[in-house]
């Protein structure tokens, strides 16, 4: 059997593994690593996008706040508990140019009650750590952080002084907080709280600490006292223990919130989108719907007309869902309805390149060719068309990927690689096919190889097409 | 042939067509989603019993929203889209609250809030997108037609293709500003993302007929076969008319398709692209190349 005959049922072997692969991961029930991703508008969720405020952060830094942000928003996504979140940074202005604000988009499948969402994972709490203001306390006889007022007992007049007063901010704030975590004495076995700050926060730990030594270091969380542990010793390390009389239920807390509360830097939701999952639904199947129903209008088409040929351009154009239907699985590529329509449109070019060979094959029959040479002489002609006409498609995909926003993203991606993915299937399989078919001397015309409607006995040179 | 002697034709319908494209879109104007102008969306579904449309205007009012800024919409058989300005989080939720307070059985389909800020930049990045788009066509069709300049510079192809590229979208853009005026279509980034598209696809067409003009002017180069220049471009088209049709018209089925039976958030973006590649195919046969003999018999005329 000639190589082509050969290799010709060694793709079609493989296309029915990719093919049973594809199937298998898709069909049964456990939610595996295979699976199909649907986008947002598919399978309905929220997404929400964050602006955060750099402006008090130098430039060089401003990589890291985000990063240390995300990281934040992250903890707090799987504390709500969802499958499969989409956290990403993303910066402003057209080119990425602008510093001062970027974004976090945060997507959330699956999950429509956004109010608690955006409730639990866009608060900007601030962690901040303050020192007791000597002075004020002098005056004071008793604080009362719930009213916030700190009422003097001794005096002539009532001064009412508020708990700002009382305390002095040091410049030592969530964004410089790395983690906390709980733990137990070593000795006494009771809870306590290991908090880590990172290298800068590291230093300013210690300066405050080595100037207040037995002084009361206050930690804030959205203004609101959290604990007041002493300041008992000089601290260089960036490492500290939070001690004294927690029960394991407050040590907790304190961690939870110390770890929720490092936030870097201030953050304001500037977009929401929330889409019912009914929508989505809907989207799905009238999406599947329309790419069953073409494909099958286009492989009537191809077969009408160019009869045999159409036939291998069919099995070609198979080959070229399985394959792209494992590659979304692989990468993996989150569809989208717009996604889906570019699958649908790539079908229809995948057909293309399969046209320009068929018709290219036709024109070398005309001047006499035998068939297999007629086939092999047809492809290369045609793919310098191919190329050419493709790459104009896949240059507007890349540009397509870069300038816009995470929905279109999906649609360039799923263009871009089909027209690759067509490229690809036209120049190996079709022309396997296509040759592997051809009887090895034949020159007859058969009536499986003509196309359109009549069946012409011998080439018309009257009508050139 | 049929084609290139007739191309006077054929290149007044297209400036026909486009010239009420621009006015259409001069006169109407486009109807942006709020991805462009930011604002909120709220869309809600009433299973069984839909309000008025003044119901809902008048709760729309008690929230102070300036009702020349708000737009009221039917929905399929049972829903409403509410669009007004960026409202902030408590607003929005309220909004949304009371909108479905007395049905018991609406539901939220969804829920679209956009800064204007965001909007301004997506507006700049669409715009971008076309202008580089465009650039790296006519690049595109320089590099790859560098060698083809007798009797019409390479870049004078790329000028072609990009005269047939912005026919093909200013049509659909104009278009889309009557529905817009008229049925309220929306431009947002998937109708930016289908002019892309058509850019995208309808080039291959074009560059196919090209093609075959390059390789019809080398084969006479070496045959040494004198021809006129229409002669060449008439037996390229003639040589291409199958293949340009039967590709549309396989990528137009698989399109049509998607546009009656697919989902509602693609039914405009198939519109737009079904109508865009008509206008590349029809640009691709019809115009590309008698531009190409025109500017041929401008050359000769100049030189002569």
């Amino acid at each position: 059997m000639s190589k082509y005959r050969i290799t010709s049922i060694l793709i079609l072997l493989a296309i029915l593994a990719v093919g049973y692969f594809v199937y298998a991961t898709e069909v049964d029930d456990t939610k595996g690593r295979f699976d199909f991703r649907l986008g947002l508008d598919l399978a309905g969720g929220t997404q929400l996008t964050y602006e955060a405020d750099l402006r008090d952060i130098p430039p060089n830094e401003a990589d890291d706040a985000m990063s240390a942000l995300r990281a934040v928003i992250e903890r707090r996504v799987d504390v709500f508990g969802v499958a499969e979140p989409l956290i990403q940074i993303e910066r402003g202005g057209i080119f990425g140019e602008g510093q001062d604000s970027q974004r976090l988009i945060v997507e959330l499948p699956g999950v429509t009650n956004t109010e608690e969402a955006k409730a639990e994972i866009g608060r900007t709490p601030l962690l901040e750590f303050k020192l007791i203001n000597q002075e004020a306390l002098v005056n004071s006889f008793e604080i009362e952080t719930e009213s916030g007022e700190i009422i003097s007992d001794e005096g002539e007049s009532d001064t009412v002084v508020s708990v700002d007063d009382m305390f002095l901010e040091t410049s030592l704030t969530g964004r410089f907080l790395k983690s906390a975590q709980l733990q137990f004495d070593q000795f006494s076995g009771e809870p306590i709280v290991m908090i880590e700050f990172d290298r800068e926060g590291a230093l300013l730990f210690a300066q405050i600490t080595s100037e207040n030594v037995g002084e009361v270091l206050a930690i804030f969380l959205d203004g609101e006292v959290l604990s007041t542990p002493v300041i008992r010793e000089v601290i260089s390390g960036g490492v500290a223990t939070i001690s004294g009389g927690f029960n394991p239920q407050e040590a907790r807390e304190l961690t939870r919130n110390l770890n929720l509360g490092a936030l870097p830097v201030p953050i304001s939701l500037i977009e929401e989108q929330t889409i019912g999952p009914s929508l989505g639904r809907a989207a799905v199947e009238s999406g599947l719907t329309a790419a069953i129903v073409g494909v099958i209008l286009v492989a009537l088409f191809l077969i009408f007309w160019y009869r045999l040929p159409g036939l291998l351009a069919v099995l070609s154009l198979a080959s070229y869902i399985v394959i792209m239907l494992a590659l979304f699985k692989l990468i993996p590529v989150t569809l989208t309805s717009a996604g889906i329509a570019g699958f649908i449109l790539s079908m229809g070019m995948a057909v293309d390149a399969n046209i320009l060979i068929f018709e290219r094959f036709k024109e070398e029959r005309k001047t006499g060719k035998p068939l297999r040479e007629a086939a092999s002489e047809g492809f290369s002609r045609a793919w310098l068309s191919i190329r050419d006409s493709n790459l104009s498609t896949i240059i507007t995909a890349i540009i397509l990927f870069y300038a816009t926003t995470s929905l279109v993203k999906g649609f360039a991606l799923v263009l871009g690689i089909g027209v690759l993915v067509s490229m690809l299937s036209a120049i190996t399989i079709t022309r396997t096919f296509l040759v592997a078919v051809m009887p090895k001397d034949g020159n007859r015309n058969h009536f499986l190889f003509g196309s359109g409607v009549g069946y012409k006995k011998s080439p018309d040179p009257e009508t050139s097409i | 042939m049929f084609v290139v002697k007739n191309r006077k034709i054929f290149y007044s319908i297209s400036g026909f067509l486009v010239l009420v494209s621009i006015i259409a879109m001069f006169v109407f104007g486009f109807n942006l989603s709020i991805e462009f102008t930011g604002g909120t969306i709220i869309e809600i579904d009433y299973i069984e019993n839909r309000p008025t449309v003044s119901e809902i205007e008048n709760i729309v009012g008690s929230f102070e929203i300036d009702p020349r800024l708000a737009t009221i919409q039917a929905v399929g058989e049972s829903g409403f889209s509410v669009r007004t300005p960026f409202l902030d989080d408590t607003t929005r939720e309220r909004l949304a609250e009371s909108l479905m307070a007395n049905y018991s059985d609406a539901e939220i389909k969804r829920v679209s809030a956009i800064g204007p800020a965001i909007g301004r930049e997506l507006r700049q990045r669409a715009i971008l997108a076309i202008v580089v788009v465009v650039i790296a066509i006519i690049l595109f069709i320089a590099f790859a037609f560098r060698h083809v300049s007798e009797p019409v510079s390479s870049w004078k192809y790329g000028l072609v293709a990009v005269v047939t590229l912005l026919h093909d979208i200013l049509i659909p853009a104009g278009i889309f500003a009557v529905l817009g005026y008229f049925l309220g279509y929306q431009l947002d980034v998937l109708f930016v993302t289908a002019i892309l598209t058509i850019l995208g696809y309808s080039v291959n067409d074009t560059i196919v007929v090209f093609d075959r003009v390059r390789e019809n002017l080398r084969k006479n180069q070496e045959t040494g076969l004198r021809e006129d220049f229409g002669e060449t471009v008439g037996k390229s088209l003639s040589q291409t008319y199958a293949r340009s049709i039967n590709t549309s018209l396989s990528t137009l089925l698989v399109l049509t398709l998607l546009l009656f039976v697919g989902g509602e958030a693609t039914r405009h973006f198939a519109l737009v692209l079904v109508i865009g590649i008509i206008a590349g195919s029809y640009s691709s046969i019809f115009l590309a190349s008698p531009l190409l003999v025109w500017i041929e018999k401008r050359n000769a005329r100049k030189s002569s």
